[in-house]
């Protein structure tokens, strides 16, 4: 069988978005979600049966000399404007793109799945406007599998806008609420901000090496930077700016200091949708176009720094934040942007002759590893939220005895975060700092600290939720139905034996096969820094007691700031506000009204009133029409007159 | 006495006048229709004259003035109506006053 029909993925998701999008309100609330859920279930089987296909079968050329082949199942000109200038749609297969439909597709289902049952208030009744809930989700769906089967970069961008606009959608659901408003706006902005780079970035690279094509861009990077020319500008190479500015696309959707802002906020959607959209997969589109466009990266050292120095950077800042943040949702994101740093530093150190580009493949791997566990902790955290109807862990505290599904299932997530092992995030969180101190020791050991405060701060939110004191519940908190429970348990378990997938053999950067070979000491030493983390965290928030609040008080200063997220909000606001909207948008405002507007208007006035002026001598008034004639007649007469004499 | 062209011309030319300045200053429409016949016979004269002065024996004057006077008849009652229709409208004949369609 070949793949053509591959189509299904792309179009079973879109057709479900026609659906409810334009019938869902003739269904019921319930019909939408059943049959929004039934057809992402339809998807993902499908999705399944490509990915495993093309990673165990052989009929279609899927291995050649122990090499996966990249496979284009369909490819359809879509526009052309030129001979050259042609954009296709096309469905990509490769290690990469397969392994990101099983994932896109998990999480989705479950998610799909889950919101059956959060989406109702605690009468059990179904929340206003699912059917659009759901049409949006089969949006986001199509958008998201669009764009890791994308085989050439404009479709990518395409489908990278759409991504952005369903997850702006989405944060936006309660559109009643202000800060739900707010928060999509500030998401849209931010990232459509990062993505003019990601434009410009695509179009100096397609005009310099005369291609949008992955494969012939990645097969022979050295050809497609060669037809560049050795163009330069401001002294780097052409390639290098553009990869820059592809990576600040990139930065900007996998939420990178200092593009990171929108993604905390981004918090304010249904929490289902934080775990897919901002856990599991958009946010890691970032990460996913480096490693698509990895062959190219290679060969910029400069793009190559830049990465890696922004990914270990925000990988430390966002753990600082996470250590004090008290909403639950806040401490997941901030974990989630400290994570997806860890992809992209991951990225960042791989070489190929490190090890057999080990870094690639880590990256991957933990790309995979951690949207299972963190849309097992979101979807936990959801069921939280729904149980004590507030996201500050002030409200919360000895749950396990009441929600003993959500406390294993929320253990076993945070226990594979930290890196315990043979929970899944110990394997990939070990062969990234592998990457790491091949590349360099400072970034090794710069990469087990933070890995280090991982585990320090899940634990914390782990025993804050779980065990810290019980406050008085005004009614009994209680683990969701089946619907909710279900994708937690499922999720649970992919996040303990996910570690064992052989992705060494699977997903590299050539393709080939690398068997993974641990490395004793990093292991040994990344898992006695999560231990002590642990500890250190169980020793201090197990049982009620002074000392964090000591603690606080002893490192105010540092406390207030991280808090406060280093105060980076607001100085977003004070750039946005009081440099560019005062000193810049201000005078162009009043240049554009008094300037050019009021050229244009006096124009208009000097017509008005000559109008005015020269109208009365149409006056309409017949006497004084005869009055001129009259006047003219005697005039004429008398010329005549003299001319005569 | 012979009575000279003069003679005619001269009544003829102050009529005349008295018409345009009547035409020019009067506001009430009926005075402005009577200053138009005004100008309009003194034209009649001038032309039965200088029919009887410079071309005896020729009829073509005398039947243009009688034309003239039948057209100038028909124009009156038409404007005649038009005024009693303005007046009904308007409750007013002073041209000053109707400009309701100026603008």
């Amino acid at each position: 069988m070949d793949f053509s029909y591959s189509y299904l993925v792309l179009v079973l998701p879109f057709v479900t978005f026609l659906f409810l999008g334009l019938m869902g309100t003739r269904l019921s609330r319930k019909a939408a979600g059943v049959v929004g859920t039934t057809m992402m279930g339809i998807t993902a089987v499908i999705a399944y049966t490509i990915a495993l296909d093309y990673f165990f079968g052989t009929t279609q050329g899927q291995l050649v000399d122990g090499i996966r082949q990249q496979l284009v199942a369909w490819d359809l000109t879509w526009l052309e404007f030129s001979e050259k200038l042609v954009i296709k749609l096309g469905f990509l297969l490769d290690p990469i793109s397969a392994m990101m439909l099983i994932v896109i597709t998990t999480v989705s289902f479950l998610v799909h799945l889950y919101s059956l049952g959060y989406m109702q208030d605690h009468h059990h009744e179904y929340e206003k406007g699912l059917q659009r809930y759901y049409a949006f989700l089969s949006l986001f769906s199509l958008s998201m599998l669009g764009l890791v089967v994308a085989p050439n970069i404009f479709q990518m961008y395409i489908f990278w806008e759409l991504v952005g606009v369903s997850s702006y959608l989405l944060i936006g659901f309660y559109y009643t609420l202000p800060a739900a408003v707010s928060a999509s706006k500030k998401a849209f902005i931010v990232t459509r901000f990062a993505d003019l780079g990601f434009l410009v970035g695509i179009l100096i690279l397609s005009f310099y090496t005369q291609t949008f094509d992955f494969i012939t861009l990645t097969s022979d990077p050295t050809a497609a930077i060669a037809t560049a020319g050795g163009a330069t500008f401001m002294g780097c190479s052409v390639t290098a700016w553009a990869l820059t500015l592809i990576f600040m696309g990139g930065a900007g959707k996998s939420a990178m200091f200092p593009l990171h802002i929108w993604l905390p906020d981004a918090m304010e959607g249904p929490t289902p949708v934080s775990a897919l959209i901002h856990a599991a997969t958009m946010v890691v589109a970032g990460v996913y176009l480096i490693a698509r466009m990895f062959p190219l990266y290679c060969l910029e050292e400069g793009a190559m720094t830049i990465i890696t120095v922004i990914g270990a950077f925000t990988a430390f800042y966002a753990a600082a934040v996470a250590c004090v943040q008290s909403d639950i949702k806040r401490v997941l994101a901030f974990s989630t942007i400290s994570q997806i740093a860890f992809m992209v530093t991951s990225l960042g150190v791989a070489r190929p002759e490190l090890h057999d580009g080990v870094g690639y493949m880590a990256s991957m791997f933990h790309l995979f590893t951690h949207a299972m566990f963190k849309a097992l902790l979101f979807l936990c955290a959801g069921a939280i939220i729904h149980a004590v109807h507030s996201n500050e862990m002030s409200a919360m505290g000895g749950l396990r005895k009441y929600m003993p599904i959500c406390n294993i299932a929320f253990l076993i997530g945070c226990l594979a975060i930290a890196g315990i092992p043979p929970f899944a995030g110990f394997f990939s969180k070990d062969e990234i700092l592998v990457a790491a101190f091949l590349n360099s020791p400072i970034w090794g050991v710069w990469m087990m600290l933070v890995a280090g405060m991982t585990a320090f701060y899940m634990f914390r939110l782990y025993y804050k939720i779980f065990w810290w004191n019980t406050p008085n519940y005004h009614h009994t908190p209680h683990d969701g139905p089946m619907t909710m429970s279900l994708p937690l348990i499922i999720l649970s378990g992919i996040s303990i034996v996910a570690g064992f997938v052989p992705f060494g053999e699977m997903v590299t950067y050539d393709r080939a096969s690398h068997p993974i070979h641990m490395t004793m000491w990093v292991a040994i030493s990344s898992v006695a820094v999560a231990v002590v983390a642990i500890l250190l965290a169980t020793k201090l928030y197990l049982k009620e007691n002074e000392a964090p609040a000591k603690m606080k008080d002893a490192f105010k200063g540092v406390w207030t700031a991280a808090y406060n997220r280093f105060y980076m909000d607001e100085l977003y606001q004070f750039i946005t506000h009081k440099i560019i909207f005062e000193r810049v948008s201000r005078p162009l405002a009043w240049f554009d009204r008094q300037i050019v507007d009021g050229s244009l208007n006096m124009l208009a006035n000097i017509t008005n009133s000559a109008s005015y002026a020269v109208r009365k001598l149409q006056s309409g008034n017949i006497q004084a029409y005869v009055y001129v004639y009259l006047i003219g007649a005697l005039l004429l007469g008398a010329i005549t007159v003299i001319c005569l004499i | 006495m012979e009575l000279t062209l003069l003679m005619y011309i001269v009544p003829s030319l102050i009529m005349f006048c008295c018409g345009v300045y009547g035409f020019i200053t009067r506001k009430n429409m009926i005075a402005i229709l009577i200053s138009l016949e005004l100008m309009l016979n003194a034209v009649d004269i001038n032309f039965v004259v200088f029919n009887r002065y410079l071309f005896p024996g020729e009829m073509e004057g005398m039947f243009f003035s009688l034309f003239a006077i039948a057209i100038a008849a028909a124009e009156t009652a038409l404007a005649i109506a038009i005024i009693v229709n303005v007046f009904r409208m308007a409750k007013n004949i002073d041209i000053r006053e109707l400009i309701k369609m100026k603008f």
